[in-house]
This record gives C-alpha cells, sequence and structure tokens, in this order.
C-alpha cells in the first residue's frame, strides 16, 4: 500500500481530473436542493418581476406560513405520510423477514417452490390495468388507506436481502433451539431478530424511503384531500395552480395575491426535509444494504 | 462436501415421510409464509389472470370476468391507433440510452472514487451524488420547475441576462429527450457507483501492489487491472438491465411531462400510454392490450437475456 500512496506525476495529474470532476458533481448534485431552497425563502413580488434566482434578493416567510395557514390540507398531508410510513415500514419489516427467514431454513422442505413462486412476480407481472381494477372494483381501495400501505408492504428485493442477510446467521442457533423444543415463530422473533439488527435498519430503511416518496398509489386511489400524502399534495401543487392562474389569465379575473409560488418551494422543502434531515446518518445503512443486496438471493 | 452429505439426508428423510407429516412438522413456518403468500397471490397472480382484460371488453359493472370476450379487437385497435411504433420506440431508446451513459459514468465515478487520494473529500462527494437517489420523482419535478420555467425559471433568467432569448422547454418536445437522460443519470449516479465501487473494493489489493512494484502508472492500473476485473459484473448489470428493457420509468415520464401533448411526440412511452389510455376510460381495451403486449414482451426478453448469462457466466443467472 506504501507504494501506492507516492505522488507521482500520474498520480497528480488523475487526483487533478478526479477533483475537478468529483467538484463538478457535487456541484450538479447539490445545487439543485440550494435553488430551491433559495426559492423557498424568496419574497414572492420579486418572484413574479424576477423569476427564481441563485440568491436571496428579498428574504420572506410567506410561502412557509401560507403551507401552514391551511391546516387541513398540509398538515393532514404530513400526518397522513407521517402514519402511513411508519406502519407500512413495521409491516414491511415483519413480512420480508419472516419470509426470507423461512426461506433461507435449511430444513423446510419446499424453500425452492417457494423461493420462485415469489421471485417470479419480479419476472413477470399483469402491468397496470388489471392491478387497478382489482384495487379499485374488488378491494375497495378508493379513497381507502388501506391503499396507500398495502400495495409496498412486501417487496421482494427486501426480502431477498433479508434471506441472504440470515443465511450468514450459524444454522447452529436454529438447530439448538429446536433441540431445546423452540417453536420456529419464536426461534425467528427471540433468536434470529435480535442478531440481524443491521438488517432490519437497512431494509427498514428501504421501506421507509419507499413509503415517505411515494405519490403513485395516492395518484391512484385517493381523490379525498383529507387523505393526501405530501408528495401527492406536492404533485397537486405544482400543477394545478398553473393551470387555475393561466385560466384566470384567460378570463381576465385576478387571483388573489398568494405567494404561490414561494409556496411551491416552501412546500418541497417541507416534503424533502425530513429526508435530508436524517440522510447523513442513515446514508451508510443504504450503502450496507447495497451491498448485501448485490449478492445474489 | 459436509453441506451435500447433510442435504442428501435431509432429502431421505422427507421422502420417507408422508406427505401429511411433513405439513404438521412445518406447519409454524407455513403459517409465517402465509401473509406473503397471501399478498403475492392477491396483488401478483390476480393481476396476471387479469391480462385476459386484453381480449375484453371491460364494463365496470360486469367485472373481469363478466366483461364479454372480443376476440383481437382491443389489439386492432391499438395497431389502428398509430401508438404503438412511436411509444416501442420511444421506451426501447430512452432505456438504452439510460443503460449505456448511466452505465459509463458510474463505472468512471465508482474508479474515480476508488483511485483519488483524501478520504473526507470523497467521502463527501459521495454522499452529495448519493443524495438525489433520495428524493422522489415530484420533487424532482418542482426543481425541473424552478430551472425551466419560461417566465420564472433560473435557466431563462440567466439567459436574459445574457442577452439572449428565453426558451420555452415545455412548448418544445426537442431538448426533452436530453432533459430526461440527464435527469435519470443524474438520479442514478451515486446509486451506481456504489455498487461498482463495492466490487473495486473487494478485488485482490496484491494484483495492484505488484503493479506497483513493477512501476505501473494509475492510467495502466485502471485499464488493465480495474475495468477487466469489472467486465463480469457489467455484464450481468447490462443484461439484467436490458432484460427491463421494455419497462419504463413510469416517475420519470409522468411527473416531468404531465401528459402535456406538445411534448408526448417524444416523451410518451408504453407505461404513459397505458396510464393515460386507462384513466380516460373509454381506452380501457386499448390500456389492456398495450399492457399485455408489454407485459409479455418484456417476460420474453428476461428469459432470453437470463438464458444469455447462463452461457456467459451461470453463476450469475437469475434463475
Amino acid at each position: 500500500m506504501a507504494v501506492r500512496r507516492l505522488f507521482t506525476r500520474d498520480r497528480i495529474i488523475f487526483n487533478i481530473i478526479g477533483y475537478m470532476l468529483l467538484i463538478l458533481v457535487c456541484i450538479i448534485c447539490i445545487l439543485p436542493f440550494y435553488l430551491i431552497i433559495v426559492g423557498s425563502f424568496t419574497d414572492e413580488g420579486t418572484i413574479i418581476r424576477e423569476g427564481f434566482g441563485l440568491w436571496i434578493p428579498k428574504f420572506s416567510l410567506e410561502g412557509y406560513k401560507l403551507c401552514l395557514k391551511d391546516p387541513t390540507t398540509v398538515l393532514n398531508a404530513y400526518k397522513n405520510t407521517i402514519f402511513v410510513t411508519i406502519v407500512g415500514t413495521v409491516l414491511s419489516i415483519i413480512m420480508t423477514t419472516m419470509t426470507g427467514y423461512v426461506l433461507q431454513r435449511k430444513d423446510f422442505p419446499w424453500r425452492n417452490g417457494f423461493s420462485f413462486f415469489f421471485f417470479f412476480t419480479m419476472l413477470f407481472n399483469g402491468g397496470l390495468v388489471p392491478y387497478y381494477i382489482l384495487c379499485i372494483r374488488y378491494l375497495r381501495f378508493k379513497n381507502n388507506i388501506l391503499a396507500l400501505i398495502l400495495p409496498m408492504i412486501f417487496p421482494v428485493f427486501n426480502m431477498i436481502i433479508a434471506k441472504t442477510f440470515m443465511r450468514s446467521i450459524p444454522d447452529a442457533i436454529t438447530e439448538s433451539a429446536k433441540i431445546d423444543g423452540a417453536n420456529d415463530f419464536l426461534i425467528y422473533l427471540r433468536l434470529i431478530m435480535p442478531l440481524s439488527k443491521p438488517l432490519i435498519a437497512t431494509i427498514g430503511l428501504f421501506s421507509a424511503l419507499a413509503y415517505w416518496n411515494d405519490w403513485y398509489s395516492c395518484m391512484l386511489f385517493i381523490d379525498d384531500e383529507v387523505k393526501f400524502t405530501l408528495q401527492y399534495y406536492l404533485q397537486r401543487l405544482l400543477g394545478s395552480v398553473d393551470a387555475l392562474r393561466k385560466l384566470a389569465d384567460k378570463a381576465g379575473i385576478a387571483i388573489p395575491q398568494l405567494p404561490m409560488e414561494s409556496m411551491k418551494m416552501a412546500m418541497t422543502i417541507i416534503t424533502i426535509g425530513p429526508i435530508i434531515l436524517v440522510y447523513p446518518f442513515v446514508q451508510r445503512y443504504f450503502v450496507r444494504g447495497l451491498t448485501i443486496g448485490a449478492v445474489k438471493g | 462436501m459436509k453441506v451435500n452429505s447433510r442435504s442428501k439426508r435431509l432429502k431421505e428423510s422427507y421422502s420417507s415421510k408422508s406427505f401429511s407429516q411433513l405439513i404438521s412438522e412445518n406447519k409454524v413456518l407455513l403459517l409465517m409464509l402465509l401473509p406473503a403468500v397471501i399478498f403475492t397471490i392477491v396483488f401478483s397472480y390476480l393481476p396476471m389472470g387479469g391480462l385476459v382484460l386484453a381480449f375484453k371488453n371491460f364494463r365496470y359493472a360486469d367485472g373481469i370476468f363478466g366483461s364479454p370476450w372480443v376476440g383481437m379487437t382491443n389489439f386492432k385497435f391499438l395497431i389502428l391507433s398509430g401508438k404503438l411504433w412511436p411509444i416501442t420506440r420511444n421506451t426501447l431508446l430512452y432505456n438504452f440510452a439510460f443503460i449505456v451513459i448511466g452505465m459509463v459514468l458510474q463505472i468512471a465515478f465508482a474508479i474515480i472514487l476508488s483511485e483519488v487520494s483524501g478520504k473526507r473529500f470523497k467521502k463527501f462527494a459521495q454522499s452529495s451524488m448519493f443524495l438525489p437517489h433520495f428524493i422522489s420523482w415530484v420533487v424532482v419535478a418542482a426543481i425541473a420547475y424552478n430551472i425551466f420555467n419560461y417566465e420564472k425559471g433560473v435557466l431563462n433568467n440567466l439567459l436574459v441576462s445574457l442577452g439572449r432569448e428565453r426558451i420555452n422547454i415545455y412548448n418544445n418536445p426537442k431538448p426533452w429527450p436530453y432533459i430526461l437522460i440527464f435527469l435519470k443519470t443524474w438520479k442514478g449516479l451515486g446509486y451506481g457507483s456504489v455498487v461498482y465501487l463495492a466490487v473495486i473494493t473487494g478485488l485482490d489489493q496484491e494484483m495492484y501492489e505488484a503493479a506497483d512494484i513493477d512501476g505501473a502508472n494509475v492510467w495502466q492500473k485502471i485499464f488493465r487491472i480495474t475495468v477487466p476485473s469489472l467486465i463480469p459484473t457489467i455484464m450481468i448489470m447490462l443484461l439484467l438491465a436490458l432484460g427491463q428493457i421494455f419497462r419504463g420509468d413510469f416517475g420519470l415520464f409522468y411527473q416531468l411531462v404531465k401528459a402535456n401533448p406538445i411534448l408526448l411526440p417524444t416523451t410518451d412511452i408504453i407505461d404513459t400510454y397505458v396510464f393515460r389510455a386507462l384513466m380516460s376510460t373509454s381506452d380501457i381495451g386499448m390500456a389492456a392490450a398495450a399492457g399485455f403486449y408489454q407485459s409479455v414482451v418484456c417476460f420474453i426478453t428476461i428469459v432470453v437475456f437470463n438464458y444469455m448469462i447462463k452461457k456467459i457466466q451461470p453463476d450469475y443467472a437469475l434463475y
């Protein structure tokens, strides 16, 4: 290793090029977030006159105030998103680890059959149309909060990660507990789960992120504003206000001067805020999950 | 060897037992599987059965099974609509660009991150690159709005201050392939390079030490050791991605384009077409036919590519 660290000419050139490219990519990756923050704190009049900028000419909190002024929508969306994320993540962790545990048990006679049963759904699926009709007509998902939780409760990919991880826990633990007469569910709950904390952290974060960022289920199944999630609320805000304003312009009606533009940016910040806050602490679990997942299930 | 004899022993013990005996011995494990099995039947296997809708005239009141059969009529209308080819072409071309450009950049940055010195900065760079992975396409659409909006966008303000004309990006289908490819690559760069970086850090360090002793420079080490060592991973990732080439990223195309009819010629993919057709209830038949077509073609490509992986490197085959 010591030899590699020597700063030879080629290494210096490589470092210069590498640093320049990395700095460029860092700017490209962070700048959009900065622009949104700037937009969210800029005074509405300035945005209307000069547009979004690279810095804040006139500071204003109106966008955020407007977001929080209407508790029936934004705060409700926050509540719904938190509820769906917590319940969905917990249920999803239980489903994926329990299934993964059974499927890696070498003494379970039908493990290959069941593994294929789950795996096949990654290869072939019915697509949106039958899924949508099934959920709306037969499962009565319209405006049902379950529609936001159930569809993502069992990601096969997470189950495969769980299975791969649990395979590395020595079989002797299960075997000796069996000899002592323990039941399989208790072995999973009391012995295997405490040994799987890194796994739980990883797939829990995968799941939580998926639920937090989900707009698709809400768009398909929810009409009732009270049940909107943050992402879907933001989606509607980005789209509908523009349409409304255009319509009003055409009809010559003045929309009351609401800080709509800064509100859109403020709403974006409110939506991603929690992710950005926990990001530094959870990032390493994601990296770990990727490396576990890279191993074939 | 030990494992082999053990699994043989297990197999013998299975065959000596009756089916009901096996069930009762494994009843707790089977019960533990039950929730996932029910979930998968309801949300995955029932919709597969629902594919028959492509051959039916769906009427909400009659349900999937009560609706009358119409043979190939839905497919006939789909073909006559002239949409099938443009959406297939767009889906394939976009995915192909995503795969090639994404992979090249992910590998390049994984190599840069592994070779460059300065641990702190590397960590910071990796974190920044990973950040876009954590936001939804809705938020990306908000970012695009901030940058590209005709009257208020940052880009147009910049153009005006440089004395150039504003460009109305939301009114012009031409730049969209570049924008969409850029955004997809932007969002996937950190995630992809972490995967390749994990492979690179797992490589045998002795190879590099030997190369150092022989006086190899950085470039030689990259192109003679790192890149060749990554080839199996690259092949697998490539084949896996190609297997999904008929399945578009609905979130990206839907959130960024918002079904804007002016942009659709260059941005409509199978997934967005199916969604729009489904939502305008009169076209459910066509949506079902297009969805059926996508499911089947997707399945065939996966099977074909998996067969190819099996030929090249059986260890990496999906099944």
